[in-house]
This record gives structure tokens, sequence and C-alpha cells, in this order.
């Protein structure tokens, strides 16, 4: 191979070298890409308060929402919604009470996960305080009132009636330490 | 191989095991890619007997339900990265250089290295099997949050994984610059044969797809140890995402696979029929737009995972599109045969064979890429069904074609004819019986990765089982064919096929010389 | 309205001509739905068949046409053309119009599939390794529901009945001709809630729920199973939905609440070995066979052992904390604390200790478990 021609193929490498490696990288871009695209479509906003735009109450109008809670990890506790059901006006400011109760025998650091049944209609729910937007630590055998204050944006698909808000508690970290071996997530790093 | 020694120009390389170690020519890399390829599909065959086996009857007769699905992922992830994949590479190796008239590949050590990171990748998919708690029984698709239960061997897949996907970017680099750079004097880019162009086209694919499985890899493995929270909901992750990041590699590698079949089968069809490719430049627009458009389809294997109705709706549109170039490609085979002077040496049977079932797998592909229908045919054995049909019937028998038909070039004997003939007849039968009646499985609602399965299944999976067995045992009267032509077959003519008319047909003796092309030939 | 009709005469005719089918139960074709969606999607699926036959047979009719006269052995001479315009130009455009004509009917079949407005009911559903947990938001009603076939029939030792893998302890039950929103979720990994005759397949995601829904049209027991990979019993979560009357369902939901309310045990009450022993060995099977196996043998390392095991021949108290509040270190052993109740989780014990192999003698109370929650 004449030299003209090996520099030539090192010239090829390189640049599809640099298209591999750019490629890793958008493997990893793909991640807040995701983020990014869920929460302009309302799917996955975790844990900022939203802004509301409109506050005109639509009185024309009435959604039900649903309210529903799970608990994960290996504790036993309990997230209860007060109400299972309410019928809201778009626009109106809505409160909401979740009972959290801890019946095992260890503080549990907790930190709950909204979601929303129909996906999109999480784009038009504005929650203005929510305890999913900080940790909640909770003490062995401690009982806790943990609220929501939401509107439902007037904006809402009219073929939307009926909003699901579903928490998920998820237990980040016991009191004991945990072996580290198997487990789902170590901590909370985001 | 020894024959191809006959024709050395007498330089001197090492002789026994480290002669295959340090080689740089491609040949010898080429044939080790086959070899290695061929032997992995016997291992992933033999895991895909033990699944057969288990769902011969219903009930637990055979392997725990946690071994049986260590077998589904470990067949999967074997055939499609240790025998599919490196088989197409192998054919890249040997026929790439001697098609376009260059000397070797363009970075011979670096081949060298792409290969044999293959045999340890290979080692580790199987220890994973015997460390504690077994390998990784989660699916090829390595889902999370299932990844996270699992054990020891899920790492060990994972840095398989890694391996593969390394060997695949470097090989897929030498190709590429092979391809641009090498080509001997008057080959232009439009006068390549349609094989180069396909690898071509499909070693564009893999260096942008694997990175991206890399990285979803890593990220499960930091997921298990290392504390991120990328697919974990607990700490703002979704299980979804890695959905979506496989995806994007995972629907681009289907075409990584198939796109180099249906440059073996372009190659093959013309040859037989003594004419030339029809629309061979709607063939090489037609495969770059199904690679384009694999790219931007991924989720709708993701059908059921809850997104957004107007998601859906792009990527079923997106999908359906993808019938277009399919079509022309298979309208563009039939046109090639159509007036022409066939003859049916087992070649062409299994080209024939690979455009009749993988039409059929492309149909079922359609009637998947309805959302509505998908609904009711994700993950069950429709969807088995159909990905056998484009993998097995679609890329092996291409592969078997591609075999046959450079086999005399290779090694400069021939097969036994009548025995390759009826290892087509017994290979197409099996296959059809073991997977055709995987569709009303399917259809009655059978889902896949299951170790056992309700009564009204019963019969079609026993009849499913036989016919595995049976397409297993025909391939090793392959691996027979194959030593019997090595060791004891007639020497083959200069140009035993009538209609080929590339490079190495027309412009190198047979056997094919250790060394060919060291001068450039010149294309008219 | 007249083209369905044709479509489902069609796909009912071909399945009748076919003579396999007439062997025994041959099923060749999607399960007749039970729901309007699954019937479009059945004549959705049924137009696909038919474009796809036709074209099929035409492609591959050039092609052994031409197997068969242009082949050498006959003396054919092969022809040098190599393309056309006009042909492919005409053989890219018509694919696209027949795509057209299949994308339509599909896209008015998935905008209703998604449409989960306006429901007359919402269950929730979530996946557990290896079960499904229902609930009814509306009638506050909740169980979980796991695969009834007894072990024996998996391993062979017994005749499988007739809905072998496909009957579970408590099916799901919901009223005819009602909206039926679904919820799904899962507790651990991704499940998936598959029924085909209602048309109905979502994943089950943890952390997050999705949405689907269906309405029965008629009253009957629809089966299906887990769709998703989940592990090693993911071929045993089976789904059961019986479909009722209005008034059936009432009454279902009435006893369902007073069940929940009277249990046939009383936790306040001391129960003998034998009692509680009895009892235990039912929930052993529906609940920790999978994983620790008929014989309490167990499979170590990820599943230790029953019999002989260090926790269950050790001393109540961590038996009971295990079974409670789950393993510590390890991630199979679910916290059944939330899952059962005192006596059930009372009986279990006591049966651990008192038979596959282990004779303790103790009993535990139910009671005790009400202590150990706190």
């Amino acid at each position: 191979m004449t030299d003209s021609a090996a520099s030539r193929n090192r010239e090829t490498l390189r640049k599809l070298a640099i298209i591999a490696l750019l490629m890793f990288g958008f493997g990893y871009a793909l991640v807040p890409l995701y983020e990014k695209i869920c929460e302009v479509t309302g799917i996955n906003n975790l844990v900022k308060p939203d802004e509301v735009v409109n506050t005109q109450v639509d009185t024309s109008r009435t959604i039900v929402m649903e309210f529903d809670a799970n608990v994960r990890g290996e504790i036993n506790w309990q997230l209860i919604p007060r109400e299972r059901k309410k019928r809201v006006h778009p626009g109106e400011l809505v409160h909401v009470v979740f009972d959290l109760k801890n019946a095992s025998d260890v503080p549990v650091l907790a930190q709950a996960i909204p979601s929303y049944g129909p996906q999109r209609a999480g784009l038009y729910v504005k929650k203005l305080d929510c305890f999913c937007f900080t940790q909640q630590e909770i003490a062995a055998g401690e009982n806790r009132e943990l609220s929501v204050v939401l509107v439902v944006e007037p904006s809402i698909p009219r073929d939307v009636h009926t909003v699901t808000l579903s928490y998920t508690m998820f237990e980040i970290e016991g009191a004991e330490q945990r072996s580290a071996s198997i487990r789902l997530a170590g901590g909370k790093k985001s | 191989m020894e024959a191809v020694h006959e024709h050395d120009h007498g330089h001197d390389h090492p002789s026994g095991i480290m002669r295959w170690v340090t080689t740089t020519n491609h040949k010898d890399i080429g044939t080790m890619y086959l070899w290695f390829s061929f032997t992995m599909f016997l291992v992933g065959g033999v895991m895909a007997l033990v699944i057969r086996a288990e769902l011969f009857q219903p009930g637990l007769q055979v392997v725990e339900p946690e071994f049986f699905n260590q077998m589904t992922t470990l067949h999967g992830l074997i055939m499609v990265f240790g025998a599919i994949m490196p088989a197409f590479v192998g054919f890249a190796n040997w026929q790439i250089p001697m098609m376009i008239g260059a000397p070797d590949m363009a970075f011979p050590r670096m081949n060298n290295w792409s290969f044999w990171l293959l045999p340890p990748a290979a080692m580790l998919l199987v220890i994973s099997m015997f460390v504690p708690g077994g390998s990784a029984g989660v699916g090829w698709t390595l889902y999370a949050p299932l990844t996270v239960q699992q054990g020891m061997g899920m790492d060990l897949v994972i840095f398989a994984v890694h391996i593969l996907g390394m060997s695949s970017i470097m090989g897929s680099i030498n190709i590429i610059t092979t391809i641009l750079n090498m080509r001997a004097p008057g080959m232009t880019m439009m006068k390549m044969p349609l094989f180069v162009w396909t690898w071509l086209i499909t070693a564009y694919l893999l260096i942008a797809a694997m990175p991206v499985l890399a990285g979803a890899v890593t990220m499960t493995l930091t997921d298990r140890h290392f504390g991120t929270n990328f697919f974990n909901a607990a700490g703002g992750g979704d299980p979804v995402l890695f959905q979506h990041i496989f995806w994007f590699f995972g629907h681009p590698e289907v075409y990584i696979i198939a796109i180099p079949a249906f440059g073996v089968v372009s190659q093959v069809l013309p040859a037989f029929s003594r004419k030339p490719l029809f629309g061979y430049a709607s063939m090489v627009y037609a495969t770059a737009s199904i690679a384009i458009l694999s790219f931007l389809v991924w989720a709708h294997h993701m059908y059921t995972v809850g997104m957004p109705v107007e998601a859906q709706l792009y990527y079923m549109f997106a999908t359906m599109l993808i019938a277009v170039p399919t079509g022309v490609k298979v309208f563009n085979w039939v046109a090639t045969m159509w007036k022409g002077s066939l003859t049916f040496e087992t070649p062409m049977l299994f080209a024939i064979g690979f455009l009749f079932l993988f039409t059929l797998g492309g149909f079922t592909g359609l009637v998947l890429s309805l959302t509505p229908v998908d609904v009711q045919l994700h993950d069950t054995y429709y969807v088995v069904a159909h990905f056998h049909y484009v993998m097995v019937a679609g890329a092996l028998f291409s592969a078997f074609a591609g075999v046959y038909f450079w086999l005399p070039k290779w090694i400069g004997k021939m097969y036994d004819e009548k025995l390759g003939k009826l290892h087509f007849w017994l290979s197409i039968i099996f296959f059809n019986v073991t997977f055709f009646v995987q569709h009303f499985s399917g259809l009655a609602g059978m889902p896949r990765r299951i170790p056992d399965y309700a009564l009204q299944f019963a019969d079609f999976n026993m009849i499913s089982s036989i016919g595995a067995f049976g397409f297993g045992l025909s391939q090793l009267l392959f691996l027979y064919i194959l030593v019997k032509a090595i060791r004891s077959g007639e020497k083959a003519p200069e140009k035993p096929w009538e209609g080929a008319d590339t490079l190495e047909w027309t412009h190198l003796p047979t056997p094919a010389p250790y060394h060919s092309f060291e001068t450039p030939p010149t294309v008219k | 309205m007249r083209l369905k009709a044709f479509l489902r005469l069609l796909g009912s005719g071909a399945a009748l001509l076919l003579p396999a089918v007439a062997v025994a139960e041959w099923r060749l074709n999607l399960k007749p739905a039970a729901t309007a969606i699954g019937r479009d999607i059945y004549d959705l699926h049924t137009l696909v068949m038919i474009i796809i036959t036709v074209i099929f047979i035409g492609v591959f009719g050039f092609m052994f046409y031409a197997i068969v006269k242009h082949r050498k052995s006959v003396g054919h001479k092969a022809e040098q053309f190599h393309e056309s315009t006009t042909v492919e130009i005409i053989w890219t455009v018509i694919p696209v119009f027949i795509l057209i004509g299949m994308a339509w009917p599909a896209t008015k079949a998935l905008l209703t599939l998604r449409d989960t407005s306006a429901p007359d009911m919402t269950i929730k559903v979530t996946g557990y390794q290896w079960k499904w947990g229902y609930e009814y938001l509306d009638d506050g009603i909740q169980f979980y529901s796991t695969l009834a076939t007894p072990r024996e029939q998996i391993q062979g030792d017994d005749e499988k009945g007739e809905n072998y893998l496909l009957e579970v302890d408590n099916p799901l039950v919901v009223p005819v001709g009602k909206k039926v929103r679904i919820l799904t979720t899962a507790n651990d990994v991704l499940h998936a809630w598959f029924v085909q005759e209602l048309a109905v397949k979502q994943d089950a995601i943890p952390g997050f729920i999705r949405d689907t829904w269906f309405r029965a049209e008629r009253t009957g027991t629809f089966r299906g199973q887990c769709a998703e990979l989940c592990g090693k019993e993911h071929g045993f979560m089976p789904i059961v939905v019986k479909v009722v009357s209005e008034d059936d369902y009432r009454g279902w939901v009435e006893t369902k609440k007073a069940g929940t309310a009277v249990k046939a045990f009383d936790p306040g009450k001391t129960y003998s070995v034998a009692e509680l022993r009895s009892t235990g060995e039912g929930v052993y099977n529906t609940h920790c066979v999978a994983c620790h196996q008929t014989d309490g043998g167990g499979m170590p390392p990820t599943f230790p052992a029953i019999t002989g095991g260090k926790i269950a021949t050790g001393p109540t108290t961590g038996h009971i904390d295990i079974v409670v509040n789950g393993s510590k270190k390890n991630p199979m052993m679910a916290a059944w604390g939330p899952q059962l109740t005192d006596v059930e989780i009372a009986a279990v014990i006591t049966y651990q200790r008192n038979a596959l192999g282990n004779a303790l003698g103790d009993a535990v109370q139910p009671g005790a478990i009400a202590a150990a929650r706190k």
C-alpha cells in the first residue's frame, strides 16, 4: 500500500471512529432528550412546581379527578388518598390529602413519583405544591398527612373527562444498612 | 481450509495455530469468522432445542423456568451476535476485497483484532450459565428493571455485549474504509456488485447503532452497581427509557442482519438466471432508504408500553412505509428471474427459498405494523414466527446460499450437489414445520418466553418441536457436506457458475490465491 | 358497515374452508372478540390478510411461472433487459396506495382503542412477581389473583385440568356492557395485562400508571396471561376476567365487601398447631411454592430451603420478621405483611415450622403477627 493510500485510510478511520464515539454519546443524550420530551408532553414532570398560566375557572365543565396511591419497597407501609374521587372545574384550586402510614419499625426516606392517566392529561394538571417535590423522611410508626395543591388547566382538551393522578411512593433508603449486592437503585442521585 | 495454501506466493507466515492467531490475511480471517459463526450457530441451536424440548408438551419436564429463561436469552444473543452477524462479516472479509479488486482489507491488523475479540465474548456468554444464579434470564432485549434483579451472570452478558459491539464497530470501520478507498481503478461506486453496496450501508448502520447499544448496557451496568437511576422510577428514571434506547439500536440491528443477506441474494439470483440484476440503481436506493427508515421506526416494538396516541400513529405510518422499498427489492428480484435462463443448483435453491419465505416474514411484519392488530399479537408467538421468518429463512438461508455459491472459489473444490439439494429441502420443510404453526399459536394468544402453556396450544407446540429437531439435525448434514467438500471434493472448474460475472470469478483463478489483486485489475 | 360485514363473513368463511379446522380445536385465527373494538381489530386483520394473500399470489405467480417456463432445461434463452423506469415507478406507487388503504381503518381503530375517556368504572391492576393485584377504585374492593393450577399438574404428577395454567383463585369480575377503565402499574418489574378476547394488552410499569379500557358485550369467562417477561414464573400468572350481568355484579360486590369484613378466622383467638397447619398449607401452595418449592427444598442460593432452613427452624421472631417485612439481604424475598392477613401469615409460618420436614411443634398465633406489625 502506498503512503498516500495509507494516510487516506487513516483519515477515514478517524472520521468513522468519531462517528462511533458520537453515537455512544448519543445513546446517553437520549436520556435528557427523553426527559425533555416527557416534560413537554407532560408525561413525567417530577420535582418542580408548575406555573399556572390561566386561573379563570371554567364552571361550564366538570372533570372527574381520581386519586390513587401505591407503595413500593420491602417495608410495611401504606399511602392512601383521603378522597378517591373529586369533581373539579378546570381552573379551580384543588387540595388533596394523602395519608402515609409507616407501620414498620424502621425510619424510611421516601420519594413519591406522580403519574397520570391518560398520560397527556399530565400536561394540564398543574401541581402548585406537592409532597413529591421533596423526599419524605418518616419515622418508624409515624403517620403523616401529605398534601397536593393543583389546578387543572382550562385548556385541557374537551374529550378528557376523567383524569387519574397516581403516586407511587418509593423507599429510597431504609434506616438499616442494606447489602448492596442485587438491589434496586442505591440512592437518589439526580 | 488448508486449500488456501495451494496458490500461496511463498510469503513467510507462521504455521499451525500461530498462523491463525497472527494472520492479517482477509481470507484467513474470513474463514475464521465463518467457522466461528457456524460453531455459535450450533451452540445457539442446541439452546433452541432445549427450549423446544421443554415446550414439546405442556407441563415442566426438562428444565426449570429460570433455566428456560436463560436459554431464550442466550439463544437470542448468540444467534444474533455470535452466529448471523459474524457469518456475514466472514463473507465481507472474503468477498469485498476480491469484488472491488483490492489486495486486502484497509486495516489488516485491526481486522485480526476484531475477529479475536469474538471468542472471548462467546466464552463469557457460555460461562455466564455456570456462575451462581446462572446467566441472565431477561430475554435478548435485556429490559430493565428485570436486569437489576439478576445475578452475576447479567454482568458477564453485559461485558460480552460490549466486546461483541466493539468487534462489530472495528469490523465496520474496516469495511467502510476498504470500500471507499481501495477500489480498483475504474470500479466506480455504481459499478460495485450489490453485495458490496449492501455491506457499505450495513457498516454505516453498525457504526451508528452499536454504540447506542453499548450505551444502553452501560447504563444498565451502572444502575445495577453504581447507584445511578437511569431506568429506576424511584430515582426519577423510567424503565421505558431503556426500551427506547434499546430499540433505537435494535431496529437498525434487524436490517444489519437482513441487508447483507439481500446482498448475497442479489449476487446469486442473477448468476443462476444468467441475466443482469434488474433495477441495480433502484436496489441501491431502496437499500439505502430502508437503512435510513430503520432509524425512525424503533418504537413499533413498544406499541403496548402506553405511548401517546400521536406517537403510535407516527410509528405506525413510518413502519408501513418500509414496505415500499422492501417491496421494490422483492419485485426486482422476481424481475431478475423473469425471462432468464434458470438453473437450480443449491445456491439458487436457497436464494429462492430466501425470496419466498423472507417475503412471508415481511408480510407478517406488515400485519404487525398496524398498531391495533399488534396490540393483540405483541409478545405472542406470532412475533416469534415473524422474526424467525426474517432471521432464519431470511438471513440464514441467504448465508447458506452464499456458502454454496462461493465455496468453490474459496477452496477450489465442489460440494456434493445432491447432498446440497437435500440440505435445502430438509431445511425448508423443517423450517416451515417449526415456524409456520407458531403463527397460529400466536393468533390464539400464546405469549412468548413461557416455559409451560395452556392445553389449547399443545398440538401446535408439539409440531413445532418436531420441526425444530428436524431442522437442527439437517444442519449436521450441512457440516458433513462442508467437511466432505474440503477433504475430498471434486476439483472445481475455473468458473463453476456460468452466469457469475463479478471480479473474483472473471479475474482470479479458482481457488483464489492467498494473495489476490496485489496489482489492481482495471475495470472497464 | 357493509364492508365490515363482508369481512367478517370472509374471516369466518376462510376459517371454515380450511380442512384442518375440522380436526379438533385447531384455532387458526384470532379468538372471536367480546368487544366492539376487538371485532374491528379482527376485521382489520382479515382485511390485511386478504390484501397480503392477493399480492403474495400475484408476485409468486410470476416467480413460479418463471421457474417453470424460463428454465434453462426447457431451452429458455436469457433476455438481457435490466431496467424499466415505468415498471419501477408503477410498483413503487401502487403499494403506497394499498398502504394508505390499510392505514385508514387502522387509524380509526387505534383512536378508539386509546380513548379511555368517560368510563363507567375504574380498576387498578398491579403486576407482582408473580400474581396480579386488583383494586376497584369505585367500590373499594381489593384482592390478589394467583394461579390456581396445582403444582402437581405442572410437574406432571397429576392429570392436567381443562383450564390448565389459565385458572386463578380470585378472578376479576366486571359487569357486562360497562366501559371498564384499567389502570396498570407494577410492583417490581415490567408485566403486561393481556386478555385477547377483550382486545386489551397493556404493559404494567413500576412507578407509573398506564390506562386502557374495554366494554364487554357478552357475559362469559375470558382468560389471558402476562405478556411481558417478568422473571421465572412469568408463564404462571394468568388473568381470568368474569363478565357478569349488572345484577350479578352488584351481588358479587356485596359478598366481596362482606367477605373482607368478616373473615372466617378470628384474629384474636388462639389456634392449635393442626388448625393453623392446614390453613397454612393452602397459603404456602399459593404464595410460597413457586420459589421455595413443594417439598420446601427451595432453589439455593437465590431461594433458600425451608426444610431445615436457618430462619424456618430458628426463633419465631426472626421467622415472623422475614415473612412480614421481607428480607433485608435478598430482594427476591418480598414483604408479605401488606399482602396477607394476620391469620394467613400465622398459618403459613406454623405450616413451615411443622411440615416440609420441619417439626418444631410451635404454633404462631395471629396475635403475634399483629404485634409484629405494630
